[in-house]
């Protein structure tokens, strides 16, 4: 395969990344701030104290802004899948194209339609009207990540499909394995939740702020008593559903996992390097035994972690490339010649049918059915089988900053409920300071949550059926790189604006009830 | 219920989505064309922001409907998704970034220090409104002028062939751009600018309550007709006096049919009368209001609207079915999509059928939505004490 031009690959993933990255600023704020002032419009509407409705709508414009530019920032993701990912498009296009559909459907216009209502219906529909809009809004924003994440949770684990040799594509044959499998669901509630645990930090820290500037301080302290509850809870669903993600990789991306642990020997009763440094200059191709520069290890723990068994073995990155017959595990090498041999049954098939010799076309297709769980690797055949291994130390580094972050976000989130409770916050600068500084923090493990999901999964766009070589579109490559520069200058503008428009509103506080929110 | 139907049926019920998006799409924007008229409306800042707000109101709606256009062909058409949007690279790119750069701009518009100051965001609005009404009619009009590219999925078969395991293949060097300097596309482009700002001025006298802008309003009314009907007729004729791409309905082989577009509509009646009582909807609806003289009637919104409507939506139904290539290609005829070779399994038609069933009930809620909160017109007094504002 000398002739796949890698640098077109190479920055249509680039591409990729830079969008869903900017994307991905913009939605977890989204997916939770709906939720918060949610809840607030319904302190609101059922203490009827105005303080309430001043506290909702200063929230409610902060989310306004995030959320055009997620919007902007979506559309490019929706098309980019036929722009520079043809051959995906069509190649699992069957499965792939329902959700995007379903969400347009069902989820972005419950969105777009009631978030009308709330900007612009305070004086126009009767209270409870008003409330059940925003409370749409949020359900609207939540069920477009669950379209979402239902689709790229197949993309890593791919379920209820066949592939269909006449039309050359997977189709799908059961529309509840995918909604139901494993991996999405994991993922939709991981991400989700960590959205409310991302727009909780962000309320208490501009909260914060306010008290640390002495500047209304019971509207502070009201919305860190709703953004506090809110994130504890979730916080915990997050630890314990980043659980469950974790497990579903380790069932089915063994790859990703082992990277995700620096795990390049396999081994029973494998032990959890809580903290580590890697060993930087491992010539490629020689695993040592010896990893870690430094590490601090729990003896067992990844057995079990990952199959509540502690002599459970997992398997390493070693013995995944070259293969271990003691467990079953084929090497990739043999994998590709499998994968080789389902690529060329497949064009047999096809030109035996057209032949119309049956005997030859059944026979082909016998070949290609047994083999096809390894097609995506026959584009490795004559090709050095390290490609297949992603990026260990961004794994491995991404991986255990998401999860240290976790637990200081469970620690923040009781600290600031206590004192905020005993009514002694405003006096704890430290505290307080913490707790601002902790929004970027927030920002950075959830970013770092897809960098462990997607650059832990490469090369596959669909784990083990097809890699990022065979799912390009036939386009030069100067035009992506002309595009990517385009997408990087106009949302770094668009950034740069939201971000001072965000803290000019900020500054602002809250606006007294009945004067315009923009002077 | 949707098992019992067969693949066929449920390929042309997709069809009928798709185009109804569309054609809906089509008729929003409405909004599109109203961005490029502020500064030709608006004097002065306070009838600007008037214009800008009751836009801003709907611009979301017209983006939904294309983010669910996009989907709704991928999951139902996706060769179609794989061909068209990674083959004509550049047009679309164009168009999604027209619709980027408007996301935000309503909503940071007005807002204190934001960055690049109001024009610009102005700009931007313009820069959709021209580039978006273009692009989306060329690219339209490419259902029916057809594109240089070829289909061969087994090309992901292909291994040591020298080239990239690649199944749509696109042979010019614009990557679509070309398209753009085809001028029965343009045609059809710049109609759709001209028919955007016509619905824009129509909506505008529907929901503005300010005598200064209604005057310019009824200037610019003729002004945008007159070429949004030039352009119409000389597309519509063409079309109609042109050949088409017929496929065979027994071999399924492509080749070129003499007054193809003519033939549809002759052989489905029911796609003339749509299409001609579309016309003369939109053309009711553009004539009542300039011909009045004394008090004008508001509503030609709706008449022009649902013309609108009906017309584009026969428009895909003569591109797509009696046998006809919806997505020709000009290189490679036998390469050119049809409603039946494109799209998805029969199992995807009948669970996105299902999903369908929740359309009544979305029109519902956006009707209901926008009523409570459409009552009365809008004036600058209103821009007043309102507390969110554009
Ligand atoms: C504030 C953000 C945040 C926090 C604190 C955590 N996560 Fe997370 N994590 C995400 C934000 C996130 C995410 C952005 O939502 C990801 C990216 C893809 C996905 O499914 O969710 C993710 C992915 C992700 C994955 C990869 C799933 C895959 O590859 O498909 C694992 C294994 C975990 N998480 C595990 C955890 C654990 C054990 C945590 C314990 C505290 C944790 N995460 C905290
Ligand atoms: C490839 C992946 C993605 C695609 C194709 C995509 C597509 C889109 C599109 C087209 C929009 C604009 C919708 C509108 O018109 O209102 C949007 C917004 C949104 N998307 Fe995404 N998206 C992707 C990733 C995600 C993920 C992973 C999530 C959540 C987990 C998500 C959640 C949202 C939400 C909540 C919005 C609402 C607006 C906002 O972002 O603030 N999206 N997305
Ligand atoms: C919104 C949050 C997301 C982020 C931050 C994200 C991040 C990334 C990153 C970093 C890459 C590049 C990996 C590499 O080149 O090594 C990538 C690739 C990709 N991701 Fe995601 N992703 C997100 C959501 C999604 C979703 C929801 C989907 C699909 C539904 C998706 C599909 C893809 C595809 C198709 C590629 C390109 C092919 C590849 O390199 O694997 N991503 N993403």
């Amino acid at each position: 395969m000398e002739h796949i031009d890698f640098s077109l690959v190479d920055w249509s993933r680039a591409q990729f990344a830079l969008t869903a990255m900017y994307h991905w600023i913009f939605v977890p704020l989204t997916l939770g701030l709906s939720f918060i002032v949610a809840f607030m419009e319904s302190l609101y509407v059922r203490t009827g104290n105005p303080e309430w409705k001043r506290i909702t709508k200063f929230w409610m414009t902060l989310f306004g802004i995030n959320f055009a530019i997620g919007v902007a920032t979506g559309l490019i993701m929706e098309f980019q899948f036929g722009t520079n990912w043809s051959n995906y498009s069509w190649f699992v296009g069957d499965i792939f194209g329902a959700p995007l559909a379903i969400e347009g459907i069902m989820a972005f216009f419950l969105e777009s339609t009631f978030i009308a209502v709330m900007f612009f219906g305070w004086n126009k529909v009767s209270k409870s009207f008003h409330l059940l809009s925003t409370w749409l809004v949020a359900i609207g924003s939540n069920l477009s990540a669950l379209w979402i994440l239902v689709a790229n949770g197949w993309m890593q684990y791919p379920a209820g499909m066949k592939f269909n040799p006449d039309t050359v594509r997977n189709e799908m044959v059961n529309f509840w394995e995918v909604l139901f499998s494993p991996v999405a669901i994991n993922k939709f509630l991981h991400t989700v939740s960590q959205g409310y645990v991302l727009a909780a930090i962000f309320v208490i820290g501009i909260s914060a702020w306010f008290l640390l500037k002495k500047r209304e301080q019971l509207f502070a302290k009201r919305s860190m008593i709703v953004a506090g509850v809110f994130g504890l809870l979730s916080i915990a669903f997050v630890i314990l559903t980043g659980d469950g993600s974790a497990r579903t990789v380790a069932k089915y991306q063994p790859m990703k996992f082992a990277a995700m642990e620096n795990l390049y020997v396999g081994q029973q009763n494998a032990p959890l390097a809580a903290i580590g440094i890697l060993q930087s200059d491992k010539a490629e191709g020689q695993h040592k035994k010896e990893d870690f520069l430094f590490k601090i290890e729990i003896p067992n723990m990844l057995s079990y972690m990952a199959f509540l068994d502690a002599n459970a073995y997992v398997p390493g990155i070693k013995d995944l490339v070259h293969g271990n017959p003691q467990h079953n595990i084929l090497s990739y090498k043999e994998r590709s010649e499998k994968g080789r041999i389902a690529i060329s049954s497949l064009a047999e098939y096809k030109d035996a049918k057209k032949a119309g010799n049956d005997s030859l076309s059944a026979a082909a297709l016998k070949r290609f059915e047994e083999n096809y769980p390894h097609f995506g690797y026959g584009y490795y055949a004559n090709r050095d089988v390290h490609e297949l291994v992603p990026s260990v130390p961004t794994s491995f580094y991404s991986f255990r900053i998401m999860v240290g972050l976790g637990f200081h976000f469970l620690a923040l989130f009781i600290v600031i409920l206590w004192l905020t409770l005993k009514n002694k916050i405003e006096t704890k600068r430290f505290i307080l300071y913490t707790a601002l500084w902790t929004i970027p923090l927030a920002y950075t493990a959830s970013m770092l949550g897809w960098v462990v999901a997607e650059v832990g999964r490469q090369p596959w766009v669909i784990q083990d059926i097809l890699p990022t070589i065979a799912a390009v579109s036939q386009i030069k490559s100067s035009s992506v790189q002309i595009t990517f520069w385009m997408f990087a200058v106009i949302f770094t503008g668009l950034l740069i604006a939201e971000i001072k428009i965000m803290t000019t509103q900020i500054k602002k506080g809250p606006a007294e009830e009945g004067s315009s929110t923009i002077h | 219920m949707f098992e019992t139907f067969s693949y066929v049926t449920l390929q042309e019920y997709w069809w009928i989505i798709v185009s109804l998006l569309g054609a809906i799409l089509v008729f929003l924007m409405f909004v599109q064309g109203g961005q490029t008229l502020i500064y030709t409306l608006g004097k002065t800042e306070d009838e600007r922001t008037v214009l800008v707000n009751l836009l801003g109101r709907k611009w979301e709606f017209t983006f939904t409907t294309l983010v669910t256009f996009g989907g709704a062909f991928f999951a139902s058409f996706p060769l179609f998704y794989s061909t068209s949007f990674g083959g004509a690279y550049w047009v679309w790119m164009l168009i999604l970034v027209a619709f980027v750069v408007q996301a935000v701009s309503y909503e940071y518009r007005s807002k204190p220090n934001n960055f690049f100051g109001h024009r610009t965001y102005e700009v931007l609005l313009y820069i959709n409104g021209l580039l978006g009404t273009v692009l989306i009619g060329t690219a339209v009009a490419t259902f029916f002028t057809g594109s240089a590219f070829v289909v061969n999925k087994m090309n992901l078969t292909n291994l040591t062939g020298g080239k990239m395991p690649i199944i749509s293949e696109w042979t010019g060097p614009a990557y679509g751009l070309e398209a753009a300097l085809n001028l029965h596309n343009l045609t059809l482009g710049l109609t759709v600018f001209f028919l955007a700002r016509v619905l824009a001025l129509l909506y505008f006298m529907n929901r503005v309550n300010n005598s200064a802008i209604m005057e310019r309003v009824k200037k610019q009314l003729l002004y945008n007709a007159i070429p949004f009907v030039v352009f119409f007729l000389t597309f519509t004729i063409w079309l109609l006096l042109s050949s088409g791409f017929a496929v065979n309905p027994e071999t399924k082989m492509v080749s070129m049919e003499p007054y193809k577009y003519l033939h549809n509509l002759i052989r489905m009646p029911v796609v003339a009368v749509l299409f001609l009582l579309g016309v003369v909807m939109v053309l009711m609806g553009i004539i009542r209001p300039i011909t009045c003289f004394v008090k004008c009637s508001t509503k030609g919104i709706w008449a022009a609207g649902i013309g609108t409507i009906l017309t584009v939506f026969s428009l895909f139904l003569l591109a797509g079915f009696n046998n006809t290539a919806y997505y020709p290609s000009t290189f490679d005829l036998q390469s050119s999509l049809t409603i039946g070779n494109s799209s998805s399994s029969r199992y995807t038609l009948v669970a996105m059928s299902y999903v369908s069933l929740l359309v009544p009930f979305v029109l519902a809620y956006i009707f209901y939505a926008w009523r409570s909160i459409d009552n009365k017109k809008i004036d600058i007094g209103e821009m007043k004490t309102e507390t969110h504002i554009y």
